[in-house]
């Protein structure tokens, strides 16, 4: 099946929860740009993430409300795998639990894709949950996950 | 002499197979000759070199020699000794480096490296690495290394070392090598060639450059990977320090301290790579058969068909694509004339950006054809934030390319096109 098919065009085209988020000072991979604490009933996480092999980023941006991810938003520039596959992320952890959303596994970033991505794709693919799962991290002031983390048991899956 | 370019093409096995390959400023095919020289090595002919006195020890040790030969000659090198054998252009670069660091008797500390913004990271890195302070040299809008800035920097006393490409991986443009040099030693600073990129397309006379380093791999001129060439004046090697320690790379060894091995053998510590050695003379070998003016030709018609043929699809930019930065207003009239006189000349290959279409699709879908495209900022992220782009996608070309193919590129790129804009 083709890899770019028509739905994934249509979120590169047409993305999803996209918002302009500040480009100033990018922070450094791995580091939060802002967080609040769960004060003020719930939290605003923003992180973000590049793909140094190729230039990818993206920004996720997010508010907690009474454990349920709140408001997802996003801002990136980079492929159209990357860009359709964060498109689609956000739509799915709207107002899911944090548990859920911590939760979530590459096998249904390529279920909601929809297409075989081949192993050369995968950081493209996986880069929006591999920041959502970082961003998460931030939340609970847990230590940030390496690629390899993200994108294991993800090869079997492809 | 016209070049024969389905013969040279039935040279390479890899090439039997629907396949455009338009990315050997990555990595270069190989010809029969060289995979059958790493072949013959290993089944008849393998042995550790300079340890043994059976007679396979001996025959290793004469053909690894013999590559140095071929290798001084080819780059018209002093003498062998001038030659050191690494792992990668990337080690040869990180040897020098590491004797600048050093501050012993190696090359003087005084403190500052010059660099252009055309540098590959293998030429920026290792210079972070050992501290030195780093003054960049920046492009105009044709790419050009603005050389009024590395007067300037050669005006500090404290400059050690100019570090300059021999050719732009990224937009094909060739510093002029013979007046940085001749700049830098009247300033009292060394020079070092990164001739990656240059050695597959263009003659190297290191003498007649009188650069104090120049370094290459194998890989991209046809040999094997595994192997790459440092070139120093030997005042400079034998005073510098050794980079890599072990076997090999002494004259003695107690229990308190070493002497090390005369060059080249001090920078060679560890069993080197002697197989690809004897594959990389074999590729040398293979090259010397054509005439830099027939490939040199051959190429040239490539680029200047490439340019012309894609610069006519909607939305394609070739690079640089640059605007002059705002100090370059300053001298408008020189840069009307400059412009006047301009026809950009690339080397091996051109790199481009497209209208709303990320390299890595249009390069996955070209590969999809099987058309082989490098895509990325190809380890020159310091080149692309110039350029204001975050990555771009490149059209590299080695002997064996065609005109046919890069008609089919076209076709490809604007096919690509239609299904991601």
């Amino acid at each position: 099946m083709d890899l770019y098919a028509e739905n994934i065009l249509d979120h590169y085209r047409h993305p999803r929860h996209k918002l302009p988020l500040p480009k100033e000072a990018p922070p450094p991979t791995g580091e939060p740009a802002c967080r609040t604490g769960r004060d003020q009933g719930g939290g605003v996480v923003i992180h973000h993430e590049s793909n140094p092999a190729c230039g990818d980023e993206l920004t996720i941006r997010f508010g907690i409300k009474d454990d349920h991810i709140h408001n997802p938003s996003w801002d990136g520039t980079g492929c159209a795998i990357s860009q359709a596959a964060m498109s689609m992320l956000a739509e799915e952890f709207e107002n899911i639990s944090i548990d859920s959303a911590a939760a979530l596994t590459p096998k249904q970033i390529f279920d909601l894709l929809g297409v075989p991505i081949s192993p050369r794709r995968l950081k493209c693919a996986l880069l929006g949950l591999h920041a959502l799962k970082n961003a998460l991290h931030i939340h609970y002031g847990e230590p940030l996950q390496v690629w390899t983390q993200t994108v294991s048991g993800a090869v079997d899956e492809i | 002499m016209t070049l024969d370019i389905s013969a040279i093409r039935r040279q390479f096995p890899i090439l039997d197979q629907e396949l455009i390959y338009l990315d050997s400023a990555a990595t270069a095919q190989k010809p029969q000759i060289v995979i059958d020289a790493l072949k013959e090595f290993y089944a008849k002919k393998n042995a550790n070199v300079h340890r043994g006195m059976h007679g396979l020890a001996e025959q290793a040790t004469t053909a690894y020699e013999n590559a140095r030969t071929s290798v001084q000659k080819f780059i018209n090198a002093a003498s062998p000794e001038e030659i050191i054998f690494t792992k990668s252009c990337t080690e040869s670069i990180n040897l020098v480096a590491n004797s600048y660091s050093s501050r012993r008797e190696g090359v003087r500390g005084r403190g500052s490296v010059v660099l252009s913004l055309l540098e590959h990271h293998s030429n920026i890195v290792p210079w972070m690495m050992c501290g030195a302070h780093l003054h960049w040299i920046n492009i105009d809008e044709y790419g050009n290394t603005r050389l009024e800035q590395l007067d300037t920097y050669l005006k500090q006393e404290n400059i050690e070392l100019v570090a300059i490409t021999g050719q732009s991986n990224v937009l094909g443009t060739r510093p002029p090598l013979k007046e940085i040099i001749q700049k830098a030693h009247a300033a009292g600073a060394y020079v070092l060639v990164d001739a990656a990129q240059l050695v597959a397309h263009h003659q190297v006379n290191v003498q007649e450059l009188d650069c104090d380093f120049l370094a290459f791999s194998a890989h991209k001129l046809y040999g094997p990977t595994g192997i790459g060439v440092l070139y120093g004046k030997r005042e400079l090697l034998e005073k510098m320090p050794p980079f890599i320690g072990g076997g090999m790379m002494i004259k003695e060894a107690t229990q308190t301290g070493f002497t090390p091995a005369d060059i080249p053998q001090k920078f060679e510590g560890g069993t080197p790579p002697i197989a690809q050695a004897i594959g990389l003379a074999a590729a040398l070998e293979w090259l010397e058969q054509f005439a830099w003016k027939d490939i040199e030709e051959h190429e040239h018609a490539l680029l200047k068909h490439a340019e012309h043929i894609l610069k006519n699809i909607d939305g394609l930019k070739i690079l640089p694509a640059c605007h002059p930065e705002p100090d370059e207003g300053r001298h408008a009239q020189d840069v009307m004339v400059r412009r006047a006189h301009h026809d950009m000349e690339r080397s091996g290959c051109l790199s481009f950006v497209l209208d709303k279409v990320h390299p890595h699709d249009l390069t996955d879908i070209l590969g999809e054809q099987g058309i082989c495209l490098r895509a990325g900022h190809h380890c020159a992220m310091p080149l692309h934030k110039r350029l204001n782009i975050p990555a771009s996608t490149r059209v590299s070309f080695g002997i064996y390319n065609t005109i046919q193919e890069i008609d089919i590129l076209a076709d490809a790129i604007q096919h690509a096109q239609k299904i991601l804009q």
